[in-house]
């Protein structure tokens, strides 16, 4: 009861709350300036959401990625380092899984098994060149990550044209059906709504990023260099060394983005002009969940549900979607300007003090 | 100067952070021409009074009064326009800018549309005069000595307009030479009618130049003084709450065999210059070797290449016999060096972490602070409690960050967490600065009982007093080289102050 007190006094709850209701309030400030009705558009919205177990299902779907994008920026963030990469990272991860997926024969399971790994560990591999060029080069690593954005598109289209291209489409050849890791009995649950694996491993991954931050040697090491680098090589840590193994792990969790939509959603990859811009969503995802477990499931399920609602209210109210762009474009913005929201704080906090003391 | 005017006046002012009281009803009045110490511990609450002064905090209650009126104080440029200047511990100067360009900063005098260079350079050069300042308004910062941009600072508050100057431990970047001049010039300002208030720990600059000193310990005014009548014991238990001794008590040291040496170091610094040129001395068991110097002069550099942070040209360190040149700071570490860091926020703590997550900073990969990869948090806590037990270590809870203690605690921690590691070689860098006086009396007391165990020290400090009270022998660095060798009771500070201006040893000057 104390510790749930001590959390509502602090900041870091309210931050990231007064964030969102401002978000949504500018939003239907926004909407009924444009002549449309804010409380139809957010009834829709929710509707959209929890409508029917097929929309629900697929509010899931779309909360995996943006949660594990949230992951991979999260702990890029806590070893004291910026991965603006997760673009490049899902590519190659997706890259990694289709191969597999498309190109061997394995029983089903294990081909699900080995193409998830080759995913994850292609995304660590392209995850783990950035921070060898920052540490060893030092080359910044935002730099290197938007570069390695495009090369790793532009590398999954030579490889799809050259070894699997789909005649007369722009996409490649499907995976084999051995490596789906679509989850049949569930999907029916959900009314056909695309429910895999993925969905499971996520939930792990999030106990997992927490057991390995504050329970392991490793953990503890990257904390460390992430609050101050200066004081862990002081005590002898081998700062490059744990900032090329963040960056790996930073990369594996996005390749595994890729791997899932890949093995779980889409079963074959487009050849597209551009990368999907869950990556960058990550950061968003990372910043409003303050980095920590608890925070990323939070972030991502509200944005994954903001993103897939987006469609109800266009189809109920007649609303835009970008007005959601946008209104997530604001909670990340007071999120990230904390300073705006102590202001407010302040105003509502001053009498309560005056009464304790 | 009985009659003298009061030109600023606090009326009980108190100031809270949440709920933390840094200043209780602290009133305190400043006469023209008068030079007022305000003298307290780190966090006693010297630093958060003078910036409600200068405008930068607003008081929870209490008034300011500036000759009889009552202001509001809610800028710095309102304390600026009511003759009020400071001068910051760290200059806030402009490097490649000239003197002229960093005074005028801010309020450039116009010809039409153009700067006039010419007034203002003429005017600073009047004031530097009037003063005895010194000053070349033409210099350019990056190529004067830190006591002339510290007379800059001055300047700049004075060409403001400035009656009251406010300097915030003016002394603590400045050799024994560059004080003195110092002191001298703020008598002659006080002549000409300023009022100064001089935020200090030292009592001998007190006792040097200050007419009145009112003592602050925990927020609030202990006591108001008139210098000449008071002693310097006096203001120190007034200061720390209790009885304190100066000298440090130590027996005569029994020094065995060499355990460190160093032979022709050469090291570079960031510049790619050399900044340690050809260094060679001995550190033998059993003896504290203080390196004395001013900032700058190559201490940063040796101690890197010493624990390992940096890389060496040539030369040689052998730790025990141990070649441990250009070894990794986890070998040397494990070679038996122990390091007191002189930036404890920079290299010493992790300040986010937990008191159990820095006491394991360099042991946590060790059998017995993790099993297979997984951290044990009871051994750690464990080492944790010994520590603070056995060097009494204040701490709001073994679950805050180290962030949240304070300067003296943090530095005992480290100092607990180095000499726990049993090394043969213990190098303590400015262990004592921004301490009071209190944990200073702690440190040196726990670097003397380590000399006692028969362990090597070395010293490193920019203050005169800790290496003349603390090393058994001196050795004197200027410009990465070693001007002079000596013993405490075989010199004084003025000849230490002349060698470390670079004055070899025996007159011959460099």
């Amino acid at each position: 009861m104390n510790n749930v007190r001590k959390l509502l006094r602090s900041d870091s709850i309210w931050i990231p709350v007064l964030s969102i209701i401002i978000g949504i309030l500018i939003g239907a400030i926004v909407m009924l300036a444009g002549g449309y009705n804010p409380i139809l558009a957010y009834q829709s919205l929710i509707e959209k959401i929890f409508g029917s177990p097929y929309d629900i299902g697929e509010t899931l779907r779309q909360i995996v990625p943006l949660i594990l994008s949230g992951l991979a920026v999260a702990v890029a963030f806590r070893g004291g380092m910026f991965n603006i990469g997760v673009e490049g990272q899902i590519v190659m991860g997706s890259l990694g899984a289709l191969m597999v997926g498309n190109m061997l024969d394995l029983p089903p399971i294990l081909h699900g098994i080995v193409a998830i790994l080759v995913g994850a560990l292609f995304g660590g591999i392209w995850g783990s060149l950035v921070a060898i060029f920052k540490v060893k080069r030092g080359l910044n690593e935002v730099i290197s990550c938007i570069m390695l954005n495009w090369i790793a598109l532009y590398i999954s289209h030579i490889v799809i044209k050259t070894f699997m291209a789909e005649m007369g489409t722009s996409r490649s050849q499907p995976i084999h059906d051995s490596a789906s890791i679509q989850i049949a009995w569930l999907s029916d649950l959900f009314g056909g709504a695309r429910i895999h694996w993925g969905f499971f491993i996520v939930i792990f991954m999030l106990i997992g990023y927490y057991y390995y931050l504050n329970r392991t040697k490793w953990g503890y090491e990257l904390r460390a260099v992430g609050y101050n680098k200066h004081a862990a090589e002081y005590a002898g840590m081998n700062v490059s060394s744990i900032a090329i193994r963040t960056f790996f792990i930073s990369g594996a969790i996005g390749g595994l983005i890729g791997t899932f939509e890949i093995l779980g959603v889409f079963k074959y990859m487009a050849i597209a002009p551009n990368t999907s811009g869950i990556g960058f969503d990550g950061i968003a995802v990372a910043l409003l969940g303050m980095n920590t477990s608890v925070g990323v499931l939070l972030s991502g399920t509200l944005f994954g549900a903001l993103y897939y609602g987006a469609q109800g209210m266009s189809f109920g109210a007649d609303v835009p979607p970008e007005v959601i762009r946008m209104v997530i474009s604001i909670i990340i913005f007071f999120a990230a300007a904390p300073a705006a929201i102590r202001m407010f704080l302040k105003m509502f906090r001053r009498k309560p003090k005056r009464e304790e003391g | 100067m009985a009659q003298a005017e009061t030109v600023l006046e606090l009326k009980g002012i108190t100031k809270r952070f949440g709920e933390v009281v840094a200043n209780e009803d602290i009133s305190f009045a400043l006469k023209q021409g008068e030079i007022h110490a305000l003298l307290g511990e780190n966090g006693a609450g010297k630093s958060t009074l003078m910036n409600i002064v200068f405008g930068l905090y607003q008081p929870t209650e209490g008034s300011i009064w500036v000759r009889g009126q009552e202001v509001q104080m809610d800028t710095p440029n309102k304390a600026i326009e009511l003759g009020i200047g400071m001068v910051h511990q760290h200059f806030k100067l402009v490097q490649p800018f000239t003197v002229t360009e960093n005074i005028i900063l801010g309020m450039e005098p116009k010809a039409g549309l153009a700067t006039d260079m010419k007034s203002a350079s003429a005017k600073i050069r009047q004031l530097s005069e009037q003063y005895g300042l010194n000053v070349d308004p033409s210099a350019k910062i990056e190529n004067i000595s830190v006591g002339m941009q510290q007379r800059v600072e001055i300047l700049k508050t004075l060409y403001r307009g400035a009656d009251i100057v406010i300097l915030d431990e003016p002394t603590a970047v400045l050799t024994p030479q560059e004080i003195t001049e110092l002191l001298a010039i703020m008598r002659r300002l006080a002549s000409e009618g300023k009022s100064i208030i001089i935020i200090t720990h030292k009592l001998k600059e007190i006792m040097e130049v200050a007419d009145t000193c009112t003592i602050i310990r925990r927020g609030r005014v202990i006591d108001s003084v008139l210098v000449k009548e008071s002693s310097p014991q006096e203001l120190a238990e007034k200061m720390v709450g209790r009885e304190v001794r100066f000298k440090t008590d130590k027996e005569k040291a029994q020094p065995q065999q060499a355990i460190l040496s160093v032979k022709d170091l050469k090291v570079r610094g960031d510049n790619g210059q050399m900044a340690v040129n050809g260094l060679s001395f001995q550190v033998r068991a059993g003896e504290i070797v203080g390196i004395a110097g001013v900032d700058g002069n190559g201490q940063a550099e040796l101690i890197e290449a010493l624990t390992g942070m940096r890389r060496s040209d040539t030369g040689a360190i052998e730790l025990d016999g141990v070649n441990i040149l250009n070894k990794s700071p986890r070998t040397v570490g494990q070679s038996g060096m122990s390091h007191i860091p002189q930036d404890r926020h920079k290299h010493g703590l992790v300040l986010d972490f937990t008191v159990p997550e820095n006491s394991i900073l360099q042991i946590y990969n060790k059998p017995e602070m993790n099993k297979g990869g997984l951290m044990d948090s009871k051994a750690a806590q464990t080492l944790a409690e010994k520590y603070v037990k056995s060097f009494d270590i204040r701490i709001p809870g073994y679950d805050v960050p180290v962030r949240a203690m304070s300067g003296g605690n943090q530095q005992k921690l480290i100092i607990a967490r180095e000499i726990d590691r049993r090394p043969k070689v213990l190098i303590a860098a400015q262990p004592t600065r921004g301490l009071d006086v209190g944990a200073i009396e702690f440190v040196h007391k726990e670097l003397i009982a380590e000399r006692n165990n028969g362990k090597g020290v070395l010293l490193i400090s920019f203050e005169l007093e800790e290496i003349m009270n603390v090393a058994d022998r001196i050795i004197v660095l200027f410009n990465g080289q070693i001007v002079g060798e000596t013993y405490p009771d075989q010199t004084n500070d003025q000849e230490l102050g002349l060698m470390m201006a670079g004055r070899r040893q025996g007159g011959d000057s460099n």
